[in-house]
């Protein structure tokens, strides 16, 4: 059974210095709150794992939780550059950031595999890029014993902690997704522990289209987090505050500009983002 | 030439509108954000309206009414035929052969058609730090086929990519078969300038079209390498009023949703 608690406690709970931590989210609930509790109770030298590291990697990045970043594509979408990621991996600000590198493709077998309880993934994928060079010890080729095709192995991601946003949760911890599920339940089920962060809990849980349920023996902690996955959006509830992602290029081009919002908005702030 | 909507039209809007002229009716096409997503919408809405617009959020069918700032915009999910998750979108539909057309972009691009949307300068130490490779090595390696729009300069038009994300003809003709790739790769280069498409033979980018206004030398000096142009290089038909008027309410929708 999934603990019910403050997003707070949870997040002290599961979350320890040096793991390795997936915030997911594909561009839809994106477990924005969690990460900047994470944020608040100054965390040091996660492994972030992310698709696409979208926002709150950049924050969490430029606020020195970070010491790794697994990923597959880091821009904030249609507005341009990461900029506190380019600037750890391009001036080691606030400190070196080291890159572990895939594609989308590549990445979702790694989650599959990870929930499948297989050492690795396998996929048609990365051959003839560069990107074979630079994740060595993560992408292997592998022959196929029953064709002998040439295929791509990728290796498991199982992360220490799996950190998801979701619409609602039942009292019992019965979790309910629905709109672009993206692969939030692929990274509950390969992660160690897991927190799933909701917009509210219920009495019951009503069907919804196209929804799918995470039974709350499979979740670790549920936490109730309102508008927790904003500027992203919650289908249903609210919608992506697309100004935002526009705002925070200029917000984050600069180091000052980027600790003075973090300090207000982040660190000053008892768990409301 | 006719010159009274040719003059307003902007480098940008001519390239979106050749673009969405290449896709034809009735295709399943990979998006991706930016000028992909305006280009395969705006073929939806005038030429070509039973084109399925896959994106990699797991939409498929998406006809968003509004252009989406992001893949996964909320629009899209609501708009969509079936929305699926993202392992299975990459594998079931895109490695499961169903993708007709992938609609990339990229920041670098060689005469091989080869793209870079990783670092420029060294992967060590970069120069820029590029967003990196998304679903665009999968979907150059196994969409049937590939429409390429990128901005034309010798910064991005270049002899040697500073990173090889993802796959057009390889280092040599033939190069697709031995990487075992089941789509044909780019078979159109799309840009500000004009259209290239790959040299039946060699795969080497020709230059077969420009745009009103834009000259053949224009375009060999934007380019990174002695580049090669077709003998009988065509000039693009402007954009029509309809084209162009529908390209533009897109547009304000975009910037309406920010």
């Amino acid at each position: 059974m999934a603990e019910i608690l403050p997003l707070d406690e949870a997040v002290a709970e599961l979350v320890h210095d040096g793991d390795s931590v997936a915030l997911e989210g594909f561009t839809h609930l994106i477990p924005f709150a969690a990460g900047h509790e994470i944020v608040r109770q100054h965390r040091r030298d996660l492994a972030l794992i992310r698709m696409t590291p979208d926002l709150i990697y950049d924050q969490m990045i430029g606020a020195g939780c970070a010491r790794k970043l697994i990923f597959s594509w880091g821009g904030n979408p249609g507005v341009g550059s990461l900029h506190r990621l380019r600037d750890a991996v391009e001036h080691d600000w606030p400190g070196p950031l080291e890159l572990e590198e895939h594609s989308h493709a590549g990445m979702a077998a790694r989650y599959a595999a990870g929930a499948s309880n297989l050492p690795f993934g396998t996929l048609r994928g990365y051959v003839g890029t560069e990107l074979l060079g630079h994740a060595e010890d993560t992408v292997a080729a592998i022959d196929c014993p029953f064709t002998g095709e040439t295929l791509t192995a990728v290796r498991a991601l199982r992360p220490d902690v799996g950190i998801v946003h979701a619409q609602r949760a039942d009292r019992q911890g019965n979790v309910q997704i629905w709109g672009i599920v993206g692969v939030q339940k692929e990274i509950v089920l390969a992660s160690v522990r897991s927190l799933v962060t909701v917009e509210e809990l219920v009495d019951d849980l009503k069907p919804e289209p196209g929804a799918l349920v995470l039974p709350t023996w499979a979740v670790g902690a549920v936490a109730e987090a309102p508008h927790g996955a904003h500027p992203s959006y919650a289908h249903s509830y609210y919608d992506r505050d697309n100004g935002f992602y526009q705002r925070w290029d200029e917000i984050s081009r600069d180091r000052d500009s980027f600790q003075d919002w973090i300090a207000e908005h982040v660190l000053s702030s008892a768990g409301v983002a | 030439m006719s010159t009274k909507v040719e003059d307003a039209v902007s480098a940008d809007e001519m390239m979106t509108v050749v673009a969405a002229r290449a896709l034809t009716d009735e295709t399943v096409c990979f998006v991706g954000i930016g000028l992909p997503s305006t280009a395969a919408n705006l073929a939806r809405l005038t030429h070509a309206p039973r084109t399925v617009l896959v994106y990699e959020s797991g939409t498929i069918g998406s006809k968003p009414r509004t252009l989406p700032l992001s893949i996964g915009d909320g629009e899209l999910a609501e708009t969509a035929d079936a929305v699926v998750p993202v392992p299975e979108i990459f594998a079931y539909w895109l490695q499961g052969g169903r993708i007709d057309v992938g609609f990339l972009g990229a920041a670098q691009i060689d005469r091989l058609g080869n793209l870079n949307s990783t670092v420029i300068g060294d992967y060590e130490r970069p120069k820029v730090r590029l967003p990196g490779a998304g679903g665009a090595p999968e979907i150059a390696a196994m969409a049937g086929e590939v429409i390429v729009i990128i901005r034309q300069s010798r910064r991005s038009f270049v002899e040697r990519l500073d990173f090889r994300t993802s796959v057009g003809y390889g280092v040599a003709p033939g190069d697709r078969t031995r990487l075992a790739m089941p789509g044909k790769g780019p078979t159109i280069v799309i840009t500000d300038l004009g259209v290239l498409r790959p040299d039946t033979e060699t795969r080497e980018l020709t230059l077969t079209q420009v745009h009103p206004g834009v000259s053949v030398q224009e375009a060999r000096e934007k380019t990174g390498w002695p580049l090669q142009v077709s003998e009988d290089v065509e000039e693009t038909e402007p954009p029509t009023d309809g084209e162009l008027s529908e390209l533009r309410r897109l547009r304000a929708t975009l910037e309406a949703n920010e």
